[in-house]
Order: structure tokens, then C-alpha cells, then sequence
């Protein structure tokens, strides 16, 4: 009964932490593992015109969103220099609004957006209006009439009749009727339009291909056409496009990319780089407003945490070494703290310098204990002594050029005192077969802690995840109630397992 | 395998492990109001005279360094004493002094110690260097038991006793711990101390241990270790029953020396015994433990569960 309530409670801890940890990687996209990349492209438009001096205002279509891309809207800028800049949130989508008293002569705004791309973002799109028939004129009204008679008894769906349209208008020579149309019409529009007429929803929208390093790029056109609940993708000139995943749609339901008041030659041109960044440092820039993570605090504490949120993780390694296994250690958990020393200088270098340290303390605690001291003066004793010696040990190995022995400054130094006085009491006491077993103990469970705690996953989810901890604290809490025996236990009791009843 | 035993086979043995000692027996069974009772022998002392139960006899308590100064005069006037800390555990800061030769003491290994090697040990008691946490304590001077003619053959530097476990007031299980020069002359069994393991029904030998190997023989004088027989056995199960009544707690290690003109002493207790016993008998607790706890809604008197154990706890010893 008792030992049921201990299960549940640790399954509670467990599913809490896991849980809570899904739901915010779920929610914020902290990454799970460490170092998951992601493509983030850095897209700039450059709007040039020449202003004619009146009040200039110009205004810029941004993308919408989309499958495939995410926006970061911190990251989005339009400053330049004199220009009022601000978003216009009242149409259909987004535009980059930037306003001038008076301007003059040659004019060139920037405006800058980060996108990264995460095949897994999609949206819910939005559907068409009413389909209004296209207006053709006169002798135009005629071709398109007979394109669409001829290709209608074809194709049974918006798709097939789209795949068709595009087929035709690329089929050299084109028929007499598409010439036609074609002299006063552009692809995109005339393919969209022709969809129109057909009833079928259709439009003709303008995307950016994404490729690494280009520059004074121009938006082209494409034409959408909806097919029962999603819009399906046409560049005019090639067919169907199924991957977009190069391609950025920009102007999807506004009528012009860009207008500009009060100026003239005006053009856009987009420039673009892609990097590949962390999924956490992405992760953080998404802020939502549950997000209770390490993530809020300033930078320095943020990498006192990074050590500290592993501690428990040492602890439960403690936990294990001393109730599992039965190793005994000098101080129950003075091998963290030294595993936490570990990980803030090399394993070796560390180990190295503790165990000089620990050494010439010892030598020169044996010669304390002649004096006759009472403990706490000897410990303040001990405490100068282990400083004098990390001090002579980091100027002499500097001096010799062993930059790693400057490692030794991260030992807790109050520490480093109490286990000198401790293992020297234990070697008057108990021998120094007893002292040198703790020592290499304490040690093997400090550079296993230091193992356990170094592993990129475990400092990944320490950190970004602190509510595994919970996970940690359920492992510890059963272990706690462990009554098997310990794994040294086995060999120590060896003699009575030999003999019989 | 040839170092480690299968799991199955020690718990068919009854073998009791460190953490079920901790969490079924000294957890469940001890009160932790209970435990200074045992862990600070001055009160151990206190409640020890009050019921009536014989220990060594007190020469000094020191708590304060100043008290120090004023030891020598007091010490010179004796010839045998035992120093050792009230909180002290394993043992460790026991100075056992068996005689004197000019100025200075001679230790019961017969290593020679002055007065001021003396004092600095009193001040590191005093200052908590073998307390638990590092607490400040106080430094004990008693009488020193006079070895059992007995036993005088078998001891090496320092009085053998006799470990009790006893179990809500029954005793279960019994070793004689005899000191060696390995051990230098302590007690305690991982320090390279002879557990002999003592048959609870007659107090007679089952067999010794040194190192967790079977012996015969002790290693530094010879004595044979198989045929002890302890003298009054049944007084020394009462002397050790009558612990669980005055402390209440239910598991409980008692440490008695057999005086050889006051007969048994009470050592010390301790709240934590420790699980070599069962090497030393070549046997387990746990079926003693569960004998016991079937009897446990009885609540006998001393002499009813001094029987239990003579007539071999139901069944469960052997």
C-alpha cells in the first residue's frame, strides 16, 4: 500500500515533467536534442525612387504567412534615415508603410525580414471569395471563349483544366487563339483569367526564389489555383510547382507589390542571405507569453544556471553510486561539488590539480597536527594553506606555460580545506588504506557525476527543460526506498552465500 | 561468479543489505527523539545509572577547552582509563590507557603517549572532530573493565565485548569483537577487528571472521576462536534486553565488556549496528527479525524474551 502511494507519486513526477516538457517544446520549439539547425533566411528589399519633393509616402506589400516559412517579427526592420516607417496591419496583408514631409532627388529604403524555414509550419489557407468572369475585350473575349471550349470537355477538375491551360500557353507554336490572347496579355493573368472565365477561382500572385547570396532580385509571377481546400501553386511558364519550399510568396491578395506617392522611377529589388542557425537561439526569439523558461534571464546568470540546473542530475548519479553500488565517499556529496569544479576546467587538468592539492595539503596537514590546534582554527589553517598552494600551482605551471593549471581556481576552496581535514583524520584514524578507499571513492563518483553532467543532452535538457527535473526527483525519491542490496554488498557477503544452511 | 553473490541466493540466506537495515529496521523501528539516548554517552550514562543498568564507571566529563588545563592533576592519580568522545561513532578517538611508566602513559597496545598528546586529544574531542557533523562534544574519562580471565589470553591491545542486536527487546544475534594489532586493538570489524560469531541459545562460538574470511586461530597470539563459551550468558542477554526498555529503541546494537569482577558492562549502544554480525555468524538477520515481529503484539517482559532467545527465537537460529 505504502509502496504503491511512492509509485504513483513518482508517476505523477514523471508525467508532469514529461508532459510539461512536451507541451512547451510543442509550444515554443525548444528543441528537444541540442543543436538542431534550421535554415533562416535574411530577406532585403530595396525600394529606390526618385522624389519629386512633395510629401513622399510609400507603401510596401510584405509577405503573408505561409506554409514552410516562419516570420520573425522581432527580427523585422524599415528604418531609414528621415523616413517615418510603421506597419500597416488594415488590408488583406501586411505592408511596410515608411512617410516623408518632403523628400528630394534619389530616395532608398531598406526594409529587412528573417524567415526560417520549418517544413512543418503550415496554415490554414484562406479561401477565395466570389469568382468574378474576367472582362475581356472585344476580339480577346472571342479567343478565350474558344481556348476554353476546347480545352473544357478535357479536364474534369480546376486542376486538370489549369495543368492544361499552362500546357497550351507553352506548346510552340501556340494556337492562333493564344497568340492572340497572349499579345495583349501577360502569362500569369492571362492563365488566371482564363480560369476566371471558367468559373474556377484563380489568381495571380508574386514570389521571391530563395537562393543563398542573390542579390537585385525581382519578384515573378505565379498563378494560384484553388482546388478544393487548399491553393495549388502554377509558375506559368513550367506547370505545376510542388516544392515551394524555394519559393516565397509575397503579393498574394493586395493588387500592387508597391506604390509610391510622390516620386517616380521608382522599382523594388530583393537581396537575400541564408544561415544556418540553432533551433534554440530561433526558439528563443519566439516569445510566448507562458514561456516561463531560463531563457528570461540576463546572459551572465544564464550560465550560472547552466551549471547549476545539473547539479540534481549529480545528485541523483550520488544517489545511485552510494545506494546501488555502495561506493563510499568522504562527504555525501562533496563529489558534486567537485564534478561541478570538473566541469568548469578539463577532466584531466582538474583531476591532476585536485589530487596535487589534496596531496601537499595532506603533507603539510600532518605537520599541523603537531601543533595541537583546535578544528576550527586548524580547518582556517588548512583553508590559507590550500589557497597558498592553488596559488604557487597556477603561477608555476603559467610560468611554464601549462595554461590548464590555472583550472585549479575553480575549485570550492573551503571545500578543498574540509576534505584535506577529513581525509587526514580518516588516515590517523582508520589507516591509509581506509582514507586512500574514500579518497578514490569520492573521486570515481565525482568523475562519474562529472561523465553524467558533461553530456550535451543532459545539459541541454537541464537547462532548457528544468522541468525534467521533476523526472530526476521521481528516480530519486524511488531510489530512496531501494531495500535490495548494493551492488558491494553482493562481495561482501560473499562468505554466507558459500555457506551452506 | 567468484566475486559477487547472486542476489537470490544471499536473500534465501536471509542476508539483511544496508539500505533494508536503513529503511525497515533503524528508519521504522527507531524513534529519532531517541537517538542522542545512544549517540551522547553522558546521557547514555545518565539513563543507564536511573534504571539501574551497569556501565564503567565516570571519572570526568570535559565540555569546555578550559576544563582541559586542569586534566593532568586528575589523571595522574589514576592508572587505567578509557578517554573517549560522547558523540564519537566508529570507534574512533578512543584512547585506551592500561598503565604508566615514569611520566608517561602506556596505551593498551603498549605504545607510550605523555600528557600533552593526551591534551590535544581531549581538545579535539572537545572540538568536535569525531562527533557526527563536527558538533562541539564533550570528552569522557572512565574506568577501564578489567579484562575477563578468560578472555586475557585472546586480547590483543585492548578488552574484547560482546555486540548484541537486539530487536524490540529480544536479543537476536551476538558477536565477540577481539581486537588485533591489524585492527590496533578497536573493535570494529572492518578495521581488521575478529568477529566471532556467538551462538544466541548458548552463547558459545559458531565460528570467526577477520577480513571477511573464516578463521580458527587468532592471528597474532594463536588463542584457538572455536571453542569460547561466554560465562552468565543469560545475564548477558538480560543486561542487553533491558537496553530496548530503557531507550525504546526497537533496533538496536548494545556493546557489553564481561568485568572481571562486576561481571557484564554496558559499553555502549548504538542505534545504527552495523551488519558484519552476520558474516561472523555465517548466518542472516532476517529470519531472527521476522521471529520476532511475529511475536511482536505480545510485549513480554525481560525475562520472557530472554527465554524467546535461549530457546532459539521459535525456531529461527540454526
Amino acid at each position: 500500500m505504502e509502496r504503491w502511494s511512492y509509485v504513483l507519486a513518482a508517476a505523477l513526477l514523471v508525467t508532469a515533467g514529461i508532459g510539461v516538457a512536451v507541451y512547451r517544446h510543442a509550444d515554443t520549439g525548444v528543441p528537444l536534442v541540442p543543436d538542431e539547425d534550421r535554415t533562416v533566411w535574411q530577406i532585403e528589399a530595396r525600394i529606390e525612387f526618385l522624389a519629386t519633393g512633395e510629401p513622399a509616402e510609400v507603401l510596401l506589400t510584405l509577405p503573408p504567412e505561409q506554409d514552410g516559412f516562419l516570420v520573425l517579427y522581432q527580427a523585422e526592420s524599415g528604418a531609414s534615415p528621415g523616413f517615418g516607417f510603421t506597419i500597416d496591419r488594415t488590408g488583406p496583408q501586411r505592408r511596410a508603410h515608411w512617410t516623408k514631409r518632403s523628400a528630394t532627388g534619389q530616395q532608398t529604403l531598406f526594409y529587412q525580414m528573417d524567415l526560417v524555414e520549418d517544413p512543418q509550419y503550415r496554415i490554414s489557407p484562406d479561401p477565395p471569395g466570389d469568382v468574378r468572369e474576367a472582362h475581356f475585350d472585344g476580339p480577346y473575349a472571342t479567343a478565350a471563349s474558344e481556348v476554353l471550349n476546347d480545352l473544357l470537355p478535357k479536364s474534369t477538375s480546376a486542376k486538370s483544366l489549369a495543368d492544361q491551360l499552362v500546357q497550351a500557353a507553352n506548346t510552340r507554336p501556340l494556337s492562333q487563339n493564344l497568340s492572340l490572347l497572349r499579345q495583349g496579355h501577360a502569362p500569369a493573368p492571362l492563365i488566371s483569367a482564363l480560369l476566371n472565365r471558367a468559373g474556377i477561382a484563380a489568381r495571380t500572385v508574386k514570389a521571391l526564389r530563395l537562393e543563398d547570396g542573390r542579390r537585385h532580385q525581382r519578384l515573378r509571377d505565379y498563378v494560384q489555383v484553388w482546388q478544393e481546400d487548399a491553393w495549388l501553386l502554377y509558375d506559368p511558364r513550367r506547370g505545376r510547382v510542388e516544392e515551394t519550399g524555394e519559393l516565397l510568396l509575397w503579393q498574394t491578395g493586395t493588387p500592387s507589390v508597391f506604390d509610391v506617392v510622390g516620386g517616380s522611377r521608382s522599382q523594388v529589388t530583393f537581396s537575400m542571405t541564408s544561415q544556418v542557425r540553432s533551433a534554440l537561439g530561433l526558439s528563443r526569439l519566439r516569445d510566448s507569453p507562458f514561456d516561463i523558461s531560463l531563457h528570461n534571464l540576463p546572459i551572465a546568470e544564464q550560465g550560472m544556471f547552466k551549471l547549476i540546473m545539473t547539479l540534481p542530475v549529480g545528485a541523483l548519479v550520488v544517489v545511485i553510486m552510494r545506494l546501488l553500488v555502495g561506493v563510499r565517499t568522504s562527504g555525501t556529496f562533496m563529489p558534486v561539488l567537485i564534478a561541478l569544479a570538473l566541469l568548469q576546467t578539463e577532466l584531466l587538468a582538474g583531476l591532476v590539480g585536485l589530487v596535487l592539492v589534496v596531496g601537499a595539503a595532506l603533507l603539510l596537514r600532518s605537520y599541523l597536527s603537531a601543533l595541537n590546534l583546535l578544528l576550527v582554527a586548524r580547518i582556517a589553517t588548512l583553508v590559507v594553506v590550500v589557497i597558498a598552494l592553488v596559488m604557487l600551482m597556477a603561477v608555476v605551471s603559467y610560468r611554464l606555460g601549462l595554461i590548464s593549471g590555472l583550472a585549479i581556481t575553480f575549485f570550492p576552496m573551503v571545500i578543498l580545506a574540509w576534505t584535506v581535514e577529513r581525509m587526514s583524520i580518516l588516515w590517523e584514524e582508520e589507516g591509509a588504506g581506509e582514507a586512500m578507499i574514500q579518497g578514490a571513492g569520492s573521486l570515481l563518483v565525482a568523475v562519474c557525476a562529472y561523465l553524467v553532467m558533461s553530456l550535451p543532452l543532459v545539459r541541454h535538457l537541464a537547462f532548457n527543460f528544468p522541468e525534467l527535473h521533476l523526472c530526476v526527483l521521481a528516480a530519486i525519491l524511488l531510489l530512496g526506498r531501494y531495500t535490495g542490496y548494493r551492488l558491494l554488498e553482493l562481495h561482501r557477503f560473499l562468505p554466507l552465500a558459500r555457506r551452506g544452511p | 561468479m567468484s566475486w559477487l553473490a547472486a542476489p537470490s541466493e544471499l536473500r534465501e540466506r536471509g542476508v539483511v543489505g544496508m539500505n533494508r537495515r536503513n529503511l525497515e529496521f533503524v528508519a521504522r523501528h527507531n524513534r529519532r527523539t531517541a537517538y542522542p539516548l545512544v549517540d551522547n554517552k553522558l546521557l547514555t550514562k545518565r539513563l543507564a545509572a536511573k534504571a539501574g543498568i551497569p556501565m564503567p564507571e565516570l571519572i570526568l566529563d570535559l565540555s569546555h577547552q578550559f576544563e582541559v588545563e586542569a586534566v593532568p592533576a586528575r589523571l595522574n592519580e589514576l592508572d587505567e582509563f578509557v578517554i573517549k568522545p560522547a558523540q564519537g561513532s566508529g570507534g574512533r578517538g578512543i584512547l585506551v590507557i592500561a598503565g604508566r611508566e615514569g611520566g608517561r602513559f602506556v596505551k593498551s597496545n603498549g605504545e607510550r603517549v605523555n600528557i600533552q598528546q593526551i591534551k590535544r586529544l581531549l581538545t579535539n574531542i572537545i572540538s568536535g572532530l569525531y562527533s557526527l557533523g563536527g558538533r562541539t562534544d564533550s570528552a569522557i574519562v572512565e574506568s577501564l573493565a578489567k579484562t575477563h580471565e578468560m578472555f586475557a589470553s585472546m586480547s590483543v591491545d585492548g578488552v574484547p565485548d560482546i555486540r548484541v542486536i537486539v530487536f524490540q527487546g529480544y536479543p537476536v544475534m551476538a558477536m565477540l569483537r577481539l581486537g588485533t594489532h591489524a585492527s590496533d586493538g578497536k573493535a570494529n570489524l572492518h578495521q581488521g577487528a575478529i568477529g566471532v560469531g556467538l551462538d544466541i541459545r548458548t552463547g558459545t562460538s559458531v565460528g570467526a571472521v577477520q577480513h571477511n574470511r573464516a578463521i580458527t586461530r587468532h592471528p597474532d597470539n594463536g588463542a584457538h576462536l572455536d571453542d569460547i563459551g561466554i560465562p552468565d550468558w543469560r545475564g548477558l542477554l538480560r543486561l542487553a534486553s533491558r537496553c530496548f526498555d530503557v531507550t525504546g529503541l526497537g533496533y538496536l546494537g548494545c556493546d557489553i565488556v564481561i568485568d572481571a569482577n562486576a561481571g557484564p558492562l554496558l559499553l555502549e549502544m548504538n542505534a545504527r549496528p552495523g551488519l558484519a554480525i552476520q558474516i561472523a555468524n555465517g548466518s542472516g538477520l532476517d529470519s531472527r527479525l521476522e521471529a520476532v515481529l511475529a511475536r511482536e503484539a505480545f510485549a513480554p517482559g525481560v525475562d520472557e524474551r530472554v527465554a524467546f532467545a535461549l530457546d532459539g527465537l521459535a525456531g529461527a537460529v540454526g
